[in-house]
């Protein structure tokens, strides 16, 4: 059966106000579309986790739908800082956003437990760390078969997960290249999961290629067909990631006004992607990947 | 001689601290540069890594991001996280690491968290990243950082990433290997005592006063013996670093002496 619906329709159902929310993707393959419209659809209360923020938390943080932010490196990558993340921590605006912090091993290892259905997971890292002494969810054990202690992080059970993807089949087979970050395990950790897609393909697609797939569709609910979605972050084989705008959001994001406005033209403003890319002009093109094949692999038998 | 700058020395003298053959967790700036110079120069068996998951690197360009698509076209391998930090960097994998932060203490401790209290912070900074494991779990760490009082101070506000803690013997007792083996800020290079694993200032930058690195230096520093000059960038490097690594001068913005 076909799971395929507008984005509109995907984030009415699947994402709820109070919810757990993640939106992963390392660098690479961010649902920004999602995350415009979940702004969009003015999601509340959210407790909202990723290693890296970005700008697509920063701007939930900025349109109010945040409560709780779990994550490990809260900046603008190769910028600065995340300003509406830190004027949230540092005065509360335009509300106060509770914190929980990790490190990028500790996320990737809490979304790890919670896709393999276990309490936790232990590590040799953060003997030494005060963020062990400031997060009490870091806890030690002693090995059950040597003499040694472990501090271990607890499993990440979203409600919901996003994942920005090169492609899928109807039912949610979905195949990525590049950076894989942490979707597959942030996906298996999650009630609910939500895929955004440059392009929906047949199935014979998918079945030819197997080993690419990361996330099957038995675990996804909705499929969105949303080209450009990740935009300004890449897609790699579709478009660069957008560095200019990333140096742009700086001074967008500085004072809560210049936010406010470009929420307000981008988000509020649009209806939907296809309008978003419409009103970029003729910098999608420009951003558009070159053509790097790679050798194809026999899977006969 | 060509003028260089500050930055072009730093990145000179990170890259002569890799070896031909080191595996080498990447971060972006001055290491990206560093590592990037050392593998044209050296160190041609030299392995990237990038916490994205690239392995076996070989940007064409200058990577932005860490996440940049340049380092996965032409790479080795792209393996997901999990498999970085268990696989590679907690198994040992992982030579040396390269970090940096908004203060360094005197025992090579690192905070990149907050400055102030964590609960009511005057400055909220990025956080750990990568950055506490890679301190944990590589084999070695260099640091870069400027050289102020406010940058290096007695002790860190946070220690986000574990160097020696208090010294001596602290780190090893909680069971980490490895440890800050180099810091190079903009007016010398430390090394890290092997007894009371304090900080030791071992070469100076030309044009650097040893009273300037006191002055500019939260504790009273250690000096060396002896305290030559940092070995300057040979012309080949600077050309390279200009021409090649950073053309439009993204991350080395001054080109003034």
């Amino acid at each position: 059966m076909s799971k395929v619906m507008t984005m509109k329709e995907a984030i009415g159902r699947f994402v709820r106000d109070g919810d757990l929310l993640v939106m992963e993707g390392f660098t690479h393959l961010i649902p920004f579309a999602a995350g415009h419209e979940i702004i969009r659809q003015r999601k509340k209360d959210l407790t909202i986790a990723r290693l890296t923020p970005d700008l697509i938390y920063d701007q939930l943080i900025a349109a109010g739908c945040a409560r709780k932010m779990i994550f490990s490196w809260a900046g603008n990558p190769g910028v600065g800082p995340l300003h509406a993340f830190r004027r949230a921590v540092e005065k509360g605006s335009p509300r106060p956003l509770e914190i929980e912090e990790y490190t990028h091993f500790g996320m990737v290892l809490r979304f790890m437990a919670g896709a393999s259905n276990l309490p936790f997971l232990p590590t040799r890292n953060y003997p030494g760390t005060d963020l062990t002494a400031v997060n009490p969810n870091f806890k030690m054990i002693r090995s059950p078969y040597a003499d040694e202690e472990l501090w271990c992080v607890p499993a990440l059970r979203p409600d919901v997960t996003v994942v920005h993807a090169q492609r899928a089949d109807a039912d949610g087979n979905t195949q990525v290249w590049g950076l894989y970050g942490v979707q597959k395990e942030a996906a298996f950790a999650s009630s609910r999961v939500i895929v955004t897609v440059e392009e929906v393909v047949e199935s014979s697609v998918i079945r030819s290629d197997p080993n690419r797939t990361i996330i099957p569709g038995m675990i996804v609910s909705a499929v969105v067909r949303e080209p450009f979605g990740a935009h300004p972050s890449f897609v790699q084989g579709a478009y660069d990631r957008d560095n200019d705008f990333y140096v742009e959001w700086d001074g967008i994001s500085r004072e809560e006004a210049g936010l406010k406005s470009y929420l307000d033209e981008w988000v509020f403003g649009l209806p939907d992607r296809a309008a978003y890319i419409k009103r970029m002009g003729p910098r999608p093109e420009a951003l558009k990947a070159d053509r790097q094949m790679c050798a194809p692999v026999n899977y006969g038998f | 001689m060509p003028e260089y700058t500050t930055s072009e020395l730093m990145v000179s003298r990170a890259a002569k601290e890799l070896k031909n053959g080191d595996v080498v967790f990447v971060g972006i700036g001055v290491p990206s540069l560093a590592v990037n110079l050392a593998y044209r120069m050296h160190a041609p068996g030299l392995c990237m890594i990038y916490e994205s998951g690239a392995v076996g690197c070989v940007p064409t360009r200058l990577p932005i991001s860490i996440g940049d698509p340049c380092l996965v076209t032409g790479s080795l391998a792209v393996v997901p996280m999990l498999d970085v930090f268990n696989l590679y960097l907690q198994n040992g994998k992982i030579d040396v690491g390269f970090l940096g932060g908004a203060q360094v203490d005197r025992f090579g401790n690192i905070n990149s968290t907050v400055i102030g209290d964590y609960r009511k912070p005057k400055v909220r900074l990025p956080g750990s990243g990568g950055a506490c494991e890679i301190a944990a779990l590589a084999k070695r760490v260099v640091i870069t950082i400027a050289n102020s009082k406010r940058t290096l101070p007695e002790k860190v506000d946070f220690v986000t990433s574990p160097g020696y803690l208090r010294g001596g013997r602290q780190r090893e007792a909680l069971g980490l290997k490895g440890g800050p083996e180099l810091v190079i800020t903009d007016m010398g290079v430390y090394r890290f005592d092997p007894e009371t694993r304090e900080m030791v200032l071992v070469s100076i930058h030309p044009g650097i006063t040893l009273q300037q690195i006191k002055e500019n230096t939260g504790w009273e520093v250690k000096v060396a013996p002896a305290l030559p000059e940092t070995t300057l960038p040979t012309p080949e490097e600077i050309r390279i670093i200009r021409e090649e690594l950073d053309p439009q001068g993204i991350f080395l913005r001054s080109r003034a002496g």
